[in-house]
């Protein structure tokens, strides 16, 4: 199991892994948030968690096709169904291998991003804590969504429709811990209620995304 | 016995195309399967091999005795040789690549990248995975593809060798590997007759 976490790690970083598309994009998303929305900051500093949530989960998005499409492509994925580590591992390790190069840069990359959205000083702690408890969600609700639709090709398009909806309660939740951090409420019932959501996804979600690369492996 | 397999029927996708299908594979047997494109042997093995669920049948083999090698190498462009083959000795519980290094002369590619590599290397890389693996039974699907003389040669040393050691081996080919004992298996035979007789909908027709 590390070695296949060690190797999608190295996969991700190397050319044309994909390491830095979610990073760019999350970027170029915060950034032009300001040109469109115009330069009114008491606006800016409104919607910022909201941009700044948005912007992470489509940057999530935009990667998940990766996770199992290349390994099938190439064949590795039949191989690695009949080697001793059982899918349901393999599904947690791609989950925790997308968390670990998609995820994880987001959340050290949010903060900065929010001093170019005027995000009052109260949010950042909030920001961090929110991204720390509501992106494993997206990474293992997006596994079981690639794992359903690998196989197909050019499945982004489905993959997306499947995945947006089960997206929003992270989307909502993580939204609110910060803004209320940021009108000085308390964020501790949202951040419970996403943390929820984090847990159930990372213990149910693998099983799942099993089951459903056993039947499109036929 | 290694592998024995009674009555099995399986399909690829929706269609079924081998009916009640029997062999058994005894430790250092070899079993070579043959007929014509399409009839089934990429199926068979693949159902053999746990990938597809058979229709109907079973499929008797030890827990864990399957090394599976489809026509996909598996190899992972962007790693070094050694990278790829690291990877799958990991996975698979095994200390040392060194023989499956030199069962096919990798040893000068090692620090090579995969994807620089021709068909023919990358294919001898995939069968040196099978040493790796380190299971009895080798289900392998046109495993000469892309190989020159020299190197389906070194395989079949290499098919001897696991026979010898009491490993048994599948393979669906259309060369002759000059193995001594295998024996023929031709599925041309079992290639399931259209379901239409009995029932209305099986037939291709309504596919």
């Amino acid at each position: 199991m590390i070695g296949l976490l060690k190797r999608d790690l190295a996969l991700a970083i190397k050319a044309g892994g994909g390491f830095g598309l979610a990073l760019a994009f999350f970027l170029i998303v915060t950034v032009l948030v300001p040109f469109g929305v115009g330069p009114a900051t008491g606006i800016l500093s409104e919607i910022a968690p909201g941009v700044l949530w948005i912007g992470a989960l489509l940057a999530c998005l935009l990667s998940l096709d990766r996770i199992f499409q290349l390994d099938w492509e190439d064949g590795s994925l039949d191989l690695l169904a009949s080697s001793p580590l059982p899918l349901e591992a393999v599904a947690a390790v791609k989950a925790l291998a997308h968390w670990l190069t998609t995820g994880l840069p987001l959340i050290a990359l949010a903060p900065v991003l929010g001093i170019l959205l005027n995000l009052p000083s109260e949010g950042y702690g909030w920001l961090v804590i929110s991204l720390l408890a509501g992106t494993p969600a997206l990474s293992a609700i997006g596994t079981f969504g690639a794992a359903l639709t690998v196989g197909i090709r050019r499945g982004g398009l489905l993959l997306s429709l499947l995945v947006l909806p089960l997206y929003v309660p992270t989307l909502l939740f993580g939204a609110l811990v910060v803004t209320r951090g940021v009108q000085g409420g308390d964020g501790t019932t949202p951040l419970a209620l996403l943390a929820g959501i984090t847990l159930v996804s990372i213990a149910a979600l693998p099983f799942a995304a099993a089951t459903a690369l056993r039947v499109n492996l036929r | 016995m290694r592998l024995a397999v009674h009555d099995l029927s399986c399909a690829r996708g929706s269609v079924q195309v081998l009916a009640e299908v029997n062999f058994a594979l005894h430790a250092g047997e070899a079993l070579v399967l043959r007929g014509p494109n399409g009839s089934g042997k990429t199926t068979l093995l693949r159902a053999i091999a746990g990938l597809t669920p058979p229709l109907a049948g079973r499929i008797e083999a030890e827990t864990d005795s399957i090394a599976y090698a489809g026509h996909a190498d598996g190899i992972k462009s962007q790693l070094s040789v050694e990278a790829n083959l690291r990877f799958w000795a990991d996975v698979f519980g095994t200390r040392s690549i060194d023989q499956a290094v030199a069962s096919f002369d990798l040893e000068p590619l090692l620090t090579r990248r995969a994807g620089e590599m021709s068909a023919g290397q990358k294919r001898r890389l995939s069968l040196a995975r099978l040493l790796v693996t380190q299971r009895p039974v080798w289900c392998l699907d046109e495993p000469t593809v892309s190989l020159d003389a020299e190197n389906v040669a070194r395989f079949a040393t290499a098919v001897k060798a696991h026979l010898a050691e009491g490993g048994s081996a599948l393979i669906a080919t259309h060369i002759d590997l000059g193995l001594d004992k295998a024996r023929v298996l031709d599925v041309a035979p079992f290639i399931a007759k259209k379901l239409a007789d009995d029932d209305p909908f099986g037939g291709e027709a309504f596919l």
